[in-house]
């Protein structure tokens, strides 16, 4: 038995530790902010399986088969990352946990890195399924615990919902010793697992009866709470808004939410009986207000308090009159700091390349995204994991007659590919398109922090897995038209882009080096202006570098932040920029 | 949210009983750029006041970081702390590793507040390509709303140290002067976060930079 301990977590730091306290067995993901690091922390724990997985729906998929095999499993992902799990989610409720099971979904209230901040608390109550939400990193570990046995005494998958600031807020957590809990032994059940139409019908009156007796549950259940005091205001709240809460009306009643679905009726009555006013303080959706006016509870609510964006103990406060706005500083004019690809990124050399012939390139999700800002302005579409392949084909379909066909490609990075590309992919080929696909290589899931992926056999418990060879792959659908270009030789790049857009046929372009962060990314002498030589026409800047800004009428480069990608000299029109010898 | 603060420096002991009796609440932004080791230094700060057994939450604004961003990350210690973020109006403290995210985020200062900010400039790209302009007077616009200014110069100190990159360090050194932890419970997280080969050249920054206000 370790001795009581005490360690500073973050939400997702907390998460992997419950997952090693409660006995998890096996822990699958695909990386997305704010969610990766509850897989990377998990990793230390060789007592559990982890694995980064193709993408959301696989993950799900191989935590359904290990709960199936009577293990206890987690998985993990971002908000939007749940909509590519959901189709396993809503067949997992009707087949219930053997193994608990738990599935995480960080959501992104502010957007701080998503394409939208979608409610996952919808997902609980669509799929009927219990919901558990954390308000710090200490019940972010306790709901692991709590969610593996609500799982396996409820026959149910659990969702455990963080935000970002749940998940990268960091607080003081007691740590407890692993429970090792034994894997049950796998007894074949038809009923319960073959989800045909016959079964099914049997299984959803399963769910709502499972529902009702998890609605008792809640009633009980320690983590919803009221905590007594001034009755004139009474605030209902979940999640991270319950801190600000605290923050703003620390002498408030509170009915502090933790299970949120399916939720506490009579608790809630008794509250609500208690207090003179009610306010519901929630991120997002009206999720709890609705809930409560369809009880026939009155409610403050979203009509004060924003729906948009994420809330802080500011606007709380502001919003239901209980500080006084502030006065904005009048600061001058500020010039925004916007993110940018590294110096050296080798997705910067394609991207000038596309903005040089002016192609109609569908984007995707990733580091490369950037591509879409200026000075590149080289992305003109970006919908969601994979979708650029699909998107560039449809363009053409819907362009077939336009003279601009021929200029729309797609791009996507490597991860990206194998997470959701390939099956657009192979839908061009079945169905004729003549599109040309650009895969930026750069080795690595980059923009969560480098983690691996199937091309670069390099497995989460650092284990060398093996490597899809991703040219071979290709070449395997039937593509014949498949050529790995050098992205930091631009004119290696154009003519082969050049070529393949005018080919009517499917072909993809892949531009390999990898990130510029990784320990083999490119490491070159810097480059450095001639000062003589430049006459100030600033066509390098356009390269989209952070290392090349002007000193005065000539250019100049940081000699401390270039690694010698040479993109630059390339570009220079008057061969004004040199390498260092 | 402390809002009385007429903290002079060395004043640890006092401090301490100010923030427990009234049950206050500090809290300290760090702002700066990607790569400047700003979420080491408010780890360092988070485990400090750990160790000296006050309540702490740490929050962190991650994703872009790496690519250049403005990076924000607030600490919040007391007796017991809920919201682990700042808004408008609730930092008592300003910890800035640049020039222009110090008056980026000064709405964060509370009228009472104190900023330390690095004499140190770094180009964002629009400036860099020459589509907008750094201002000039950014220690004279930030003076215009705070009282208590400190400007230090973090990079020479940090090279006099031994190394750039323990200029996140250095900064921690001169803002430890007005916050209540006891110098051998810095010592001890110094030693506990940095990798053991660059204990020591840590130590000799944040004394270094405990010099400086």
């Amino acid at each position: 038995m370790e001795i009581e301990k005490r360690a500073i977590l973050s939400g997702n730091e907390a998460i992997a530790r419950g997952a090693y306290e409660g006995g998890c067995h096996v822990a699958t993901a695909y990386p997305g902010t704010p969610s990766t690091e509850i897989l990377e922390n998990i990793a230390q724990y060789r007592e559990i399986h982890s694995e980064w997985c193709t993408n959301e729906k696989v993950a799900l998929e191989v935590a359904i088969g290990a709960s199936f095999g009577g293990a206890r499993a987690i998985v993990a992902m971002k908000h939007v990352g749940l909509n590519v799990a959901a189709d396993p989610l809503f067949s997992l409720s009707y087949i219930g946990a053997t193994g608990g099971i738990i599935i995480v979904s960080a959501d992104d209230p502010g957007m701080h890195s998503s394409q939208d901040e979608q409610d996952n608390r919808n997902y609980a109550k669509f799929s009927k399924i219990p919901l558990l939400e954390p308000s710090d990193s200490q019940e972010a570990k306790d709901l692991v615990l709590e969610g593996f046995k609500i799982s396996e005494k409820y026959d149910t998958p659990v969702l455990l919902r963080s935000t970002t600031r749940i998940s990268h807020s960091k607080s003081i957590v007691k740590l407890g010793a692993r429970e090792e809990v034994p894997i049950k032994s796998y007894h074949k059940d038809m009923l319960k697992r073959v989800i045909l139409p016959a079964h099914a019908r049997k299984k959803h009156i399963f769910v709502e009866e499972r529902l009702k007796s998890l609605k008792k549950f809640s009633e009980r259940f320690p983590y919803n709470r009221i905590e007594k005091g001034d009755n004139s205001i009474g605030i209902i709240t979940d999640s991270v808004s319950y801190q600000y809460a605290k923050e703003i009306f620390p002498d408030a009643t509170i009915l502090k939410l933790t299970m949120t679905w399916p939720m506490p009726d009579e608790l809630i009555k008794t509250f609500a009986s208690m207090v003179r006013k009610i306010y519901v303080i929630e991120e997002n959706d009206p999720f709890i207000e609705e809930y409560l006016k369809v009880m026939g509870i009155p409610v403050v609510g979203k009509d004060k308090i924003p729906l948009c964006l994420e809330l802080n103990p500011y606007i709380v406060g502001v919003s239901l009159g209980k500080i006084k706005e502030r006065k904005p500083i009048d600061k001058g004019d500020i010039p925004p700091r916007p993110p940018a690809l590294c110096p050296g990124c080798p997705h910067t050399g394609v991207f000038n390349v596309i903005r040089k012939l002016k192609l109609i390139a569908t984007g995707d999700i990733g580091c490369y995204t950037l591509g879409a800002l200026s000075p590149l302005n080289a992305l003109d579409t970006c919908v969601e994991m994979g979708a650029s392949v699909g998107n560039a084909y449809g363009m053409q379909l819907a362009m077939k007659d336009d003279k601009n066909r021929k200029k729309i490609i797609g791009v996507i990075g490597d991860s990206t590919f194998f997470h959701s590309g390939i099956t657009s992919l192979i839908n061009i080929y079945y169905n004729n398109g003549i599109t040309t696909i650009v895969i930026l290589d750069n080795r690595t899931t980059a923009m969560t922090g480098h983690q691996g992926y199937p091309g670069t056999g390099k497995t989460l418990m650092g284990i060398s897995g093996r490597e899809v060879d991703l040219e071979k792959f290709i070449k395997g659908i039937g593509i014949e038209n498949v050529y790995v270009v050098d992205p930091y030789n631009l004119k290696e790049v154009t003519v082969v882009m050049k070529r393949e857009i005018e080919r009517d046929d499917l072909s993809v372009i892949i531009a390999r080096a990898p990130c510029a962060l990784l320990p083999d990314g490119i490491k070159e002498k810097p480059y450095y202006v001639l000062a003589d030589k430049c006459t100030g026409c600033k066509v390098c800047l356009k390269v989209g570098c952070p290392a090349i800004s002007m000193s005065g009428n000539v250019a100049t480069i940081n000699k401390f932040f270039c690694v010698g990608c040479s993109l630059c000299a390339q570009i220079c029109p008057f061969d004004a920029i040199k390498q260092v010898n | 949210m402390c809002s009385n603060m007429s903290i002079r420096r060395n004043q640890t002991s006092k401090l301490r009983r100010m923030i427990m009796n009234n049950n206050n609440v500090i809290s300290v932004l760090l702002t700066g750029i990607g790569g400047q080791g700003i979420l080491l230094a408010s780890d360092l700060l988070t485990m400090v006041a750990m160790e000296e057994g006050y309540d702490v939450k740490k929050s962190e604004v991650h994703g872009m970081s790496q690519r250049g961003g403005s990076v924000e990350s607030a600490v919040r210690f007391g007796k017991k702390v809920y919201s682990p973020i700042l808004a408008p109006g609730m930092a008592d403290f300003l910890l800035s590793f640049e020039k222009l995210e110090a008056l980026r985020t000064l709405d964060y200062l509370n009228d009472n507040g104190l900023i330390v900010v690095n004499d140190y400039k770094f180009d964002p790209l629009p400036v860099a390509a020459g589509l907008a302009e750094y201002p000039g007077d950014i220690i004279d616009r930030i003076k215009k709303y705070a009282k208590k200014v400190f400007v230090v110069d973090g990079m020479s100190v940090a090279l006099r140290a031994g190394s750039m990159k323990v200029m996140n360090v250095v900064l921690i050194g001169a803002i430890s002067k007005f916050l209540p932890f006891k110098n051998d419970a810095w010592l001890k997280v110094i030693k506990k976060r940095v990798p053991e080969k660059y204990v020591e050249l840590n130590i000799k920054a944040f004394k270094l930079g405990s010099e400086l206000v």
